[in-house]
C-alpha cells in the first residue's frame, strides 16, 4: 500500500498540536513549524501529483479494512491538483499572516493547520460520511480562524457564519441518511454502482437526497440562493484568513464535480441529470448578483468578496454543463479565481492598514504610504478577476465560453458572463479610481502605519499575482493536464476498478 | 395504537419544525436552541434511516430472523459528538459577539455605516 497519500492530513495533524502544546508562548517557533509544514506540504503535494499525472489511481485504505467497508482515501489528478492548490495558497497566506496577523488573537498556527488538514481530507476521501467529517473539521478551524483577532462586527458576522453552516451540516446528514437509506453503503465508488441499481420504488428518496447533497454543496460554494454568508464573512474575516477561504468555496465546487460526475454521473440514469438543470441557472443568478454586489459594493473588501461569488457563478455555469470539454475550462477557471482572489485579499488589507480609519471603505483620503506599488499590485489583480486580457481570467472565460456554444443555454451564458464582465470592470475601476487616483488631488499624505514598512507582505502579493502571470503563459500544459484531469472525471470506471479491484461483482 | 414508525415520524417532524422556527429568530439564544433542535432531529432520522427494528442483534447471526444496521448507530454517535461540540461553539460565539457589541441580534450592521452604538 502507498503511504504517500495520507501524509498531507498526517502532517498538519501532527504539527498542529505540537504547535498549540509544545511552544504555544513561542511565536517564533510556531512560525518556523508552521511554515515548514506549509511547504512540506507543497512538496507532498506536488509528490503525490507525481503519481498521478500518468492517469493512475492510488487509493490507501485506512486501518487496510477492504474498500466498502472501510474508509479509503482515494488520488486521482483531480484531488492531486486540488492538493497542490490548496498547498501553495496556503503556504503564500501563511508568509503573509507571520508579519504580524497571527500575533492579534491566540492559536492561529494550530487552527491553520487543522484548516489546511480538512481541506486535504475533503479532496482525498472516497467515503461520502468521510467528507462530512472532513468538512467540520475544516469548518471548526474555519469558525476560529474567522474570529481571529476578535472585534465586534468580526464576531458577530461569524456568529453568522457559523449557524449558516451549522445548518448546512444537518442538511449533509440529512442527505447522507437519504442516500445510506436506499444504497446500503457510502463508499462513493460503491455508490457509483449501487445508485444504478435502486429500485424504481425508492428513486424519489435517491433523488432528494442527491439534491439535497447538491443544496449543501452550494452552500459552500455560495451559489444562488445560498449565497449571503458569504460577503458578510469574506469582509469582515481577517484578511490572511478571508484570503484562504478563497479555496474553500472551491472545496463545495469539487464536491460537486466529484459526486456529479462520479456517483450520480451518466451511469446514474435518471439521477444523473439532475444537478445540471439546477445548477446552471442558479450560477447564472449568481453570477449576476455577485456582479451587481461588485458594482454596488461600499467597501473595497465588500467588491472582492462579491466578485469572489460571482466567480463562483462563472465556473459553476461551466461545471453544470457536465462535458468534459467545459469541465476543464471550468478547473482552469477554478485555479485562476483562487489565487486572484486570495491575491486580491491580501491586497485589501495592504489598503487597510495604510488609510487608518478611512480602511477599505470607497470614500476620499489623502493618498497613503507604497500608494504606486499597491496601486500596480491591485491593477493586475483587477484585471485577473475581471477577466480582461492579457490575464488567465481571460483565457478561463474564453475557454468557458468556447466550450458552450450550442443550444439555448449558450444564448444566456454568453450574454450574461460579457456583460457582467462589464459590470465587474466598472466596478472594479470605480474602486480603483477612487482609492488611488482621486486620492492625489487631495492634500498631504496619510502617516505611515506601524509595520507599514515590512516587505513579506509584498512578497506573498507578489508571489499571487506572478502565479496568475504563470498560469497564463504555461495555460497551454496546464490545460493540457486538466483535459485528462476532466476525461478521467468522465470515465468514473478506473476510479472504481481502483477502489473496489477490477474483480469486483456486479 | 400507534406504530412505532408514526411515533418516531412525528418527532422528527416536531423537532426539525420547532427547531427551523427557532433558527428563523432574530436573537441569538433562540437561534441557538433551534439548532440544537435540528440536530437532535437529525440525529433520529439518521438513527430511523437503517430501518427500526426491534430486538434485533446488531450482528448477522443464523438463529436469529434478521438484523438491526449498526451503521447508522455509529454515524450518529460521531454526528451527535459533531453536534455537541459545534453547539458550544456557537454559544461561546453568541455570547462573545453578546459581550463585545453590546446587543444579541443575529444581523449585521452594513459595513460603511455607522455603528449603532
Amino acid at each position: 500500500m502507498n503511504h504517500w497519500i495520507i501524509l498531507p492530513l498526517l502532517l498538519p495533524a501532527l504539527v498542529a498540536p505540537l504547535i498549540a502544546l509544545a511552544v504555544r508562548y513561542d511565536i517564533v517557533l510556531a512560525r518556523v513549524f508552521s511554515v515548514a509544514s506549509a511547504v512540506l506540504m507543497l512538496l507532498l503535494g506536488l509528490i503525490l501529483m507525481g503519481m498521478v499525472v500518468d492517469g493512475s489511481v492510488v487509493t490507501y485504505a485506512l486501518g487496510n479494512w477492504p474498500a466498502p467497508f472501510g474508509i479509503v482515501l482515494v488520488l486521482d489528478r483531480l484531488a492531486a491538483l486540488m492538493l497542490v492548490l490548496t498547498a501553495v495558497l496556503g503556504l503564500v497566506v501563511l508568509l503573509y499572516a507571520i508579519n504580524g496577523w497571527d500575533k492579534r488573537g491566540r492559536h492561529f498556527h494550530p487552527l491553520f493547520q487543522f484548516q489546511l488538514m480538512g481541506i486535504n481530507g475533503a479532496f482525498l476521501t472516497g467515503d461520502l460520511f468521510n467528507l462530512f467529517v472532513f468538512f467540520e473539521i475544516l469548518l471548526i478551524a474555519s469558525y476560529g480562524l474567522m474570529v481571529h483577532g476578535g472585534g465586534a462586527l468580526r464576531v458577530r458576522a461569524g456568529v453568522q457564519y457559523v449557524v449558516m453552516n451549522l445548518v448546512g451540516s444537518s442538511l449533509f446528514l440529512i442527505a447522507v441518511g437519504l442516500i445510506y437509506s436506499v444504497t446500503g453503503t457510502l463508499n462513493m465508488a460503491d455508490l457509483a454502482l449501487r445508485v444504478a441499481e435502486v429500485s424504481p420504488g425508492d428513486r424519489a428518496l435517491l433523488h432528494t437526497g442527491a439534491l439535497l447533497l447538491l443544496l449543501v454543496f452550494a452552500v459552500k460554494a455560495a451559489l444562488v440562493p445560498v449565497q449571503f454568508w458569504l460577503p458578510g464573512t469574506y469582509a469582515n474575516a481577517p484578511a490572511p484568513v478571508a484570503a484562504l477561504f478563497a479555496i474553500m468555496t472551491k472545496v463545495g465546487a469539487y464536491s460537486i464535480i466529484r459526486m456529479y460526475t462520479l456517483v450520480f454521473g451518466d451511469s446514474a440514469g435518471e439521477a444523473g441529470s439532475l444537478a445540471g438543470e439546477w445548477l446552471v441557472p442558479a450560477a447564472l443568478v449568481t453570477l449576476v448578483v455577485g456582479m451587481l454586489g461588485v458594482f454596488a459594493a461600499r467597501s473595497l473588501g465588500q467588491m472582492v468578496s462579491f466578485a469572489m461569488v460571482g466567480s463562483m457563478g462563472t465556473l459553476l455555469v461551466a461545471v453544470g454543463m457536465f462535458s468534459p470539454q467545459a469541465m476543464s475550462a471550468a478547473l482552469f477557471y477554478l485555479l485562476h479565481s483562487t489565487l486572484a482572489a486570495g491575491a486580491l485579499f491580501l491586497i485589501v488589507d495592504l489598503i487597510t492598514q495604510r488609510r487608518g480609519r478611512h480602511a477599505d471603505t470607497l470614500s476620499l483620503a489623502p493618498r497613503f504610504v507604497h500608494g504606486g506599488l499597491i496601486a500596480g499590485a491591485f491593477f493586475v489583480g483587477a484585471i485577473a478577476m475581471t477577466g480582461m486580457p492579457p490575464l488567465s481570467g481571460f483565457l478561463g472565460k474564453l475557454l468557458i465560453l468556447d466550450a458552450i456554444r450550442d443550444g439555448a443555454v449558450a444564448v444566456w451564458v454568453w450574454g450574461l458572463v460579457l456583460s457582467t464582465s462589464l459590470l465587474a470592470i466598472i466596478g472594479f475601476a470605480r474602486g480603483g479610481s477612487i482609492l488611488f487616483w482621486k486620492s492625489t488631488s487631495l492634500e498631504g499624505v496619510l502617516p505611515a502605519g506601524r509595520r507599514s514598512g515590512d516587505a513579506l507582505p509584498f512578497v506573498s502579493v507578489g508571489m499571487l499575482l506572478g502565479m496568475l502571470v504563470l498560469l497564463t503563459v504555461f495555460a497551454g500544459p496546464v490545460t493540457a493536464y486538466l483535459e485528462q484531469t476532466s476525461a478521467q472525471l468522465f470515465a468514473p470506471s478506473g476510479y472504481i476498478d481502483a477502489v473496489l479491484g477490477s474483480g469486483r461483482v456486479r | 395504537m400507534l406504530s412505532m414508525e408514526f411515533i418516531v415520524a412525528s418527532t422528527i417532524a416536531v423537532l426539525a419544525a420547532a427547531g427551523i422556527y427557532l433558527v428563523l429568530r432574530a436573537r441569538t439564544f433562540p437561534v441557538v436552541l433551534g439548532l440544537a433542535l435540528i440536530t437532535y432531529a437529525v440525529n433520529v432520522f439518521l438513527f430511523a434511516m437503517g430501518r427500526l427494528a426491534v430486538n434485533l442483534p446488531p450482528v448477522i447471526r443464523p438463529d436469529a430472523p434478521g438484523y438491526a444496521d449498526p451503521l447508522p448507530q455509529a454515524l450518529v454517535l460521531t454526528a451527535i459528538v459533531i453536534s455537541f461540540g459545534m453547539t458550544a461553539v456557537i454559544v461561546v460565539m453568541a455570547l462573545r459577539a453578546w459581550l463585545e457589541s453590546g446587543n444579541d441580534h443575529v444581523d449585521l450592521e452594513q459595513p460603511g455605516s455607522e455603528s449603532k452604538q
